[in-house]
């Protein structure tokens, strides 16, 4: 039990650093891209990912002896759909704001090719609370992703945060981060700074094992 | 004395060598920029000398923060940052923020040359990419035109040009129109001396069509550049309009406006020009011209913006290397047509 | 720690059509309970949103009917009825009091959604809402943003026709100031309304 609690553990950390879908694997770019002009956007839309993708890593995964191998892709497409149209209905009834904020991109979460992909890596070869665990890790990394590229756009782009203004009435805002463009420098941006991260934490270890020697 | 070596030099190629290095040629672009720059400060005082200097300080300090190779400032010392800084200058409206020259200047320099890799690398135009980040990045102020005035009002700092970093200034100051702003949203044109001499609103460097044909002639001259490029730009310019204009005189501007007015001819003297992102063979050169001048007339007329030749510079940019395919000039010794 | 994957000869053609027969009716039931759990809400925000733009561009409105056209005169329009329309806003006592008449034309960037009121008595517009657009930020959505441009449309002469003149200029009970540096989409917003304008105002006056 310990042990299954700790792998159920790592399958969760992973999806949050080492395999980032965002930072490592570049998955998820279209809506990376399209909604995360806003704080808010970028969390309404990890949110709506998270939902769908535990919906469908916990039915896929119980299901994962039932499905036939050679229409297990239909199936799964089916599967996620469905649970992306449910995000969209809910989203409309009791968010229309949010709703038409994200417009067409809550849909287009049906090929967003991070929850497809963790349904065929991962939760339909395992039990399913390592398939809740590691869909868990990867859209909370997504989510994660999301927020950073949306704050960092809206704070730069529109001088506030969550909509608060930040600095002051005479900011000038940097009209193109919150445009595609921005979206596509700013991604850029981060990876480069993540990269940098990664790097140094790669080179940290060697160092220490030279001193060492 | 007897005994001389004699001259056998045991080298690889390239054997032949002309005098002119890199840095010889930015010099050169770099004195025809001279008299435009001096047409600026002329109109524009003292906010023209700033914003220039700030965008070639953002430029500069760029390249110099992230080298492409070599010791840090090496790369400096080929003039091409200071160039792109001062093109990206000349580009900008007077008056605006100096804060925002420094950030096109480095937009410029990072995103359009460093990250491909420093000089010779870069697909678009450093100075361009500068441009355009700053106008999508800031709309309002690169389309605030302050007016101009004579060397009298040298000492008179134009509109926002003083504005604290990352903050903008209101200033109550009258903003002018640039010629091919009012041709599109008024429908007035500016009288043809205006255009010549350069008394209207615009870019800091391209209201004087006079010097820039001048500084045109002298590089064009001296093989700084190649000459078929803005040759291309302006025939097509000129034939494309004048077309347009032969359909309908009262619904289009007529050619001469089209060549004098907004950026076309400091694009096309100095921009287009850019031995990196222009193509190699002559061929190439006039398709890459008669392109740029197509989708010059086709934005300015038909397009949202009353100005074009920024992007339609970007677009054939993008479209060099694919030109340079096309046209590869056949291999010495290979029959013409060759199935590969 | 993954299982064995099931032998593919053992999966027959009946069992795969099974399985995405299943999957599609149950994924189909889903949907349709969810989506009749949630129709009503998302309906009734439509209306709330509809009638506050209605609201809001014929000032003192109370109350509004959906009128179409049928042998070329205005009538209130039947419950489902699907085709273009106009909105009559009533006061209190029922009175026709103006009208809220859509909008749609092609902006600086995409489609601009308008919706603006139309008084006949005095044959002034009312009032504007850009309803949907997705003009520049800091620039073109002054068209919304700016409260001096979207003021320009109340006690706005709509005859002959809406003119846009350069900022500061506007005399004439016609006339519209255009935003300073986004005559493009001031430009759109006075096209859209004109053309809405020559579609509908013969129509109301008419009947």
């Amino acid at each position: 039990m310990a042990k299954d609690s700790s792998q159920a553990y790592a399958e969760f950390a992973k999806g949050l650093w080492k395999e980032n879908p965002v930072f490592v694997q570049v998955l998820g770019m279209c809506p990376m891209l399209a909604v995360t002009n806003s704080a808010i956007n970028a969390l309404a839309m990890g949110g709506a990912t998270m939902f769908v993708l535990l919906g469908s890593s916990l039915l896929i995964s119980l299901l994962r002896n039932v499905i036939p191998k050679q229409v297990r892709i239909s199936t799964y497409i089916i599967v996620i759909a469905t649970f992306v149209t449910l995000a969209d209905f809910t989203l409309k009834a009791f968010a229309p704001a949010l709703h038409k904020e994200l417009g067409a991109f809550i849909s287009l979460i049906v090929v967003n090719c991070l929850i497809l992909g963790r349904q065929e890596a991962f939760a339909s070869r395992n039990t399913v609370g390592m398939a809740l665990a590691d869909a868990m890790g990867m859209s909370a990394g997504f989510l994660f992703a999301l927020f950073c590229l949306g704050s960092a756009r809206e704070i730069v782009g529109n001088g506030s945060f969550f909509g608060f203004p930040l600095f002051g009435p005479n900011y000038e805002p940097w009209v193109i981060m919150v445009l595609p463009p921005g979206g596509f420098i700013m991604l850029g941006l981060i990876l480069l700074l993540f990269g940098a991260i990664k790097q140094a934490r790669a080179k940290r270890p060697s160092e220490t094992a030279r001193k060492a020697a | 004395m007897i005994g001389r070596e004699p001259g056998l030099i045991l080298e690889a190629a390239p054997f032949l060598r002309r005098e002119l290095t890199t840095s010889k040629l930015m010099r050169d672009v770099l004195l025809g920029l001279a008299p435009v720059v001096l047409a600026a400060v002329w109109y524009f005082g003292v906010s023209a000398i700033l914003v220039i200097a700030a965008a070639t300080a953002g430029a500069m300090g760029t390249e110099w923060l992230f080298p492409p190779y070599g010791k840090r400032g090496h790369s400096l010392k080929d003039g091409s940052a200071a160039l792109t800084g001062v093109l990206l200058g000349l580009t900008l409206p007077p008056g605006l923020p100096l804060w925002m020259a420094v950030v096109g200047g480095l937009v410029g320099m990072g995103l359009g040359k460093l990250v491909w890799g420093g000089l010779g690398h870069n697909l678009f135009n450093p100075a361009l990419v500068g441009r355009a980040f700053l106008q999508a990045a800031f709309p309002t102020a690169l389309t605030t035109w302050a007016p101009y005035g004579g060397i009298g009002q040298f000492f008179q700092v134009r509109g926002a040009t003083l504005a604290a970093p990352f903050m903008h200034m209101d200033v109550d100051a009258v903003s002018s129109a640039t010629p091919l702003a009012l041709m599109k949203f008024s429908g007035e044109s500016t009288p043809f001396q205006n255009l010549l001499f350069g008394s209207t609103g615009g870019s800091l460097g391209e209201t004087s069509a006079l010097i820039l044909i001048f500084a045109g002639l002298w590089l064009g001259l001296r093989r700084t550049y190649d000459w078929r490029i803005p040759v291309a730009i302006l025939a097509s310019t000129a034939a494309f309009a004048g077309i347009l204009y032969l359909v309908s005189p009262s619904a289009y501007p007529p050619p001469h406006f089209m060549i004098l007015s907004g950026g076309l001819l400091l694009g096309a003297v100095f921009m287009a020009t850019d031995p990196v992102t222009s193509p190699l063979s002559p061929r190439g050169a006039w398709i890459f011209g008669a392109g740029i001048g197509f989708l010059v007339v086709l934005i300015r007329v038909f397009g949202g913006f009353p100005e074009g030749v920024m992007y339609s510079i970007l677009l054939m940019n993008a479209a060099t290397p694919l030109i340079d395919k096309a046209v590869q000039p056949r291999v010495f010794g290979r029959p013409r047509r060759e199935k590969s | 720690m993954s299982r064995p994957v099931p032998k593919q000869a053992d999966v027959s053609l009946v069992k795969m059509v099974l399985t995405l027969t299943l999957a599609g009716l149950l994924s189909g039931l889903a949907l349709a309970a969810v989506y009749e759990a949630t129709l009503p809400r998302i309906k009734e925000n439509q209306r709330r949103a509809l009638r506050r733009a209605v609201f809001e561009v014929v000032p003192g409105a109370a109350d509004m009917k959906r009128m179409v056209v049928s042998n070329d005169r205005l009538t209130e329009a039947p419950e489902e009825s699907e085709e273009a329309g106009i909105y009559a806003a009533t006061n209190e006592s029922g009175e026709i009091i103006g009208y809220a008449i859509p909008g749609r034309g092609i902006g600086f960037q995409d489609f601009i959604d308008l919706l603006f009121g139309y008084d006949p008595k005095s044959g002034n517009l009312t009032g504007m809402q850009i309803l949907e657009s997705r003009e520049t930020p800091g620039l073109g959505d002054k068209i919304f943003k700016d409260a001096d441009f979207v003021a320009e449309f109340r006690e706005l002469a709509a005859k002959p026709e809406v003119v846009l003149v350069p900022n500061g200029t506007g005399a004439a009970p016609n006339e519209v100031d255009a935003i300073t540096g986004a005559t493009i989409s001031s430009r759109a917003v006075v096209k859209i309304i004109n053309e809405a304008s020559r579609e509908w105002l013969p129509l109301i006056e008419g009947g």
